[in-house]
């Protein structure tokens, strides 16, 4: 038992290692900055598309949010960073991590948007446009807001995923929370410090993991 | 074209590689059918247990889920991999990703589960169980498949998105599709295995999204 502390809950290690996981944690807040926004707007974009008139333009984006949705996002980020190095392109790490991202987060975060458009009666659209809108601002102030409420449970659980996956970033050697905490684990020999980016990403997550709980449970009801 | 073609479908690398390749995507689906079968069936069994014990065993459980749903799952595969040693348990790296894995999917199902359980309608219970039937008969015949509907769509996304969670086997050395691809690229300095890798998974998965679809259409929920 004592052995069990001393490896997962050694608090002198932890602290030791703070500075170090919370250096990481800015730059899993940046990456957070950078590909949630990126990742939402692809998917409206990815959206608006796949309900456009165009057959072939819903076609081609239906083929790509499959691929993309089939593709575990720590392949895509390998491929990003090691393969395009072959066609004469060498990323940073933060560079490969946005675009093996965006691409992912766009797939994910354009299905849940598109569910969300369609479940926006026909009516609102035809109500707008009767009052003088005109096409784009009725999608803008009529149509969006209302799709992302109703599927406002499903952006708040990917929003989660998304933030749940920038720790792949360490595997490209990102310095991120947990590249940082397992630099601490194997200097120190000791998993405390991995313990304590887990309870940081806790402490950070848990309120959004509740709220998805319970607006789930309120839209089974 | 002659250089591209080279460097990412070489075809003496694709007939050097694919046995590898082919190996890894053995170990991938391995892990990812008992992960699911395991997460599945533990996530069940929390939630039944959940609705038969009572607060005593609510509050240790929300911990529990709650914790394997905001952590992400590297985190809990770093900590498992290089702690549990130093303690003095030496589990494989297969086991560690089973387990972690599994866990995760666990915690994922039993929310699940227990917001279907409770979305039935409280009639539904009352009229079951004053025509005589126990209260094990109408959760069986009476409570679960009603509640069946309104947890398999999202329980398929869930089990879906967990078992591409197998690719993270990688990072500790699991060999399984994207381990044998990444150890070949480095071998041949090459981006051709690469390529193969991510064939392999597109192989794996889009018939599984595909009938995630088709199960999400056929179970999809009718509001009268």
């Amino acid at each position: 038992m004592d052995a069990l502390i001393q490896q997962f809950f050694n608090v002198e290690i932890m602290l030791r290692a703070l500075p170090l996981v919370l250096q990481g944690l800015k730059t899993t807040l940046l990456i957070c900055l950078i590909v949630i926004p990126m990742g939402l707007l692809g998917g409206i974009l990815v959206a608006l598309g796949s309900l456009s008139r165009s057959r072939i333009l819903v076609r081609l984006l239906t083929l790509f949010v499959d691929l993309l949705r089939a593709l575990p996002p720590l392949v895509l980020l390998i491929l990003v960073y090691s393969g395009l190095p072959f066609l004469g392109l060498r990323l940073s790490p933060l560079a490969a991590v946005t675009i093996a991202f965006f691409l992912n987060n766009a797939a994910y975060y354009g299905e849940i948007v598109r569910a969300g458009i369609e479940s926006v009666p026909n009516g609102q659209w035809e109500a707008a446009r009767s009052t003088g809108l005109r096409a784009d601002q009725t999608f803008f102030w009529v149509v969006l807001p209302q799709s992302l409420r109703n599927v406002l449970p499903d952006l708040v659980s990917n929003t989660v995923e998304v933030v749940k996956l920038t720790s792949l970033a360490s595997v490209v050697s990102l310095q991120e929370m947990l590249y940082s905490a397992d630099m601490a684990r194997s200097l120190t020999f000791n998993a405390s410090p991995i313990v304590l980016a887990a309870l940081i990403y806790f402490a950070l997550l848990w309120p959004a993991v509740r709220l998805v709980s319970r607006l789930e449970h309120a839209a089974a009801r | 074209m002659e250089r591209f073609l080279d460097s990412f479908l070489n075809p003496k690398l694709i007939a050097a590689t694919w046995p590898a390749i082919l190996q890894g995507l053995i170990v991938t689906i391995e892990i990812a059918a008992l992960v699911v079968v395991s997460g599945l069936a533990l996530g069940l069994a929390l939630a039944l247990l959940r609705w038969r014990a009572g607060a005593w065993f609510t509050w240790p459980l929300m911990v529990f889920v709650d914790l394997f749903r905001a952590v992400p799952p590297l985190v809990l595969v770093l900590l498992i991999f290089f702690g549990l040693p130093n303690v003095g348990i030496d589990l494989p790296s297969f086991a560690v990703l089973w387990l972690v894995l599994s866990l995760v999917l666990a915690a994922f199902a039993e929310e699940i589960v227990w917001a279907g359980l409770i979305a039935v309608r409280k009639g539904q219970w009352e009229a079951a169980r004053s025509t005589g039937l126990s209260e094990t008969q109408t959760l069986i015949y009476v409570v679960l498949p009603q509640a069946l509907r309104l947890m398999v769509p999202p329980l398929t996304n869930r089990t879906i998105a967990i078992t591409k969670n197998t690719a993270l086997g990688t990072v500790i050395g699991v060999p399984e599709i994207m381990n044998q691809a990444t150890t070949a690229v480095s071998f041949s300095g090459n981006a051709t295995p690469l390529m193969m890798g991510a064939a392999a998974y597109l192989l794996l998965f889009v018939p599984i999204i595909g009938l995630g679809r088709w199960i999400e259409g056929r179970f999809a929920w009718r509001r009268q």
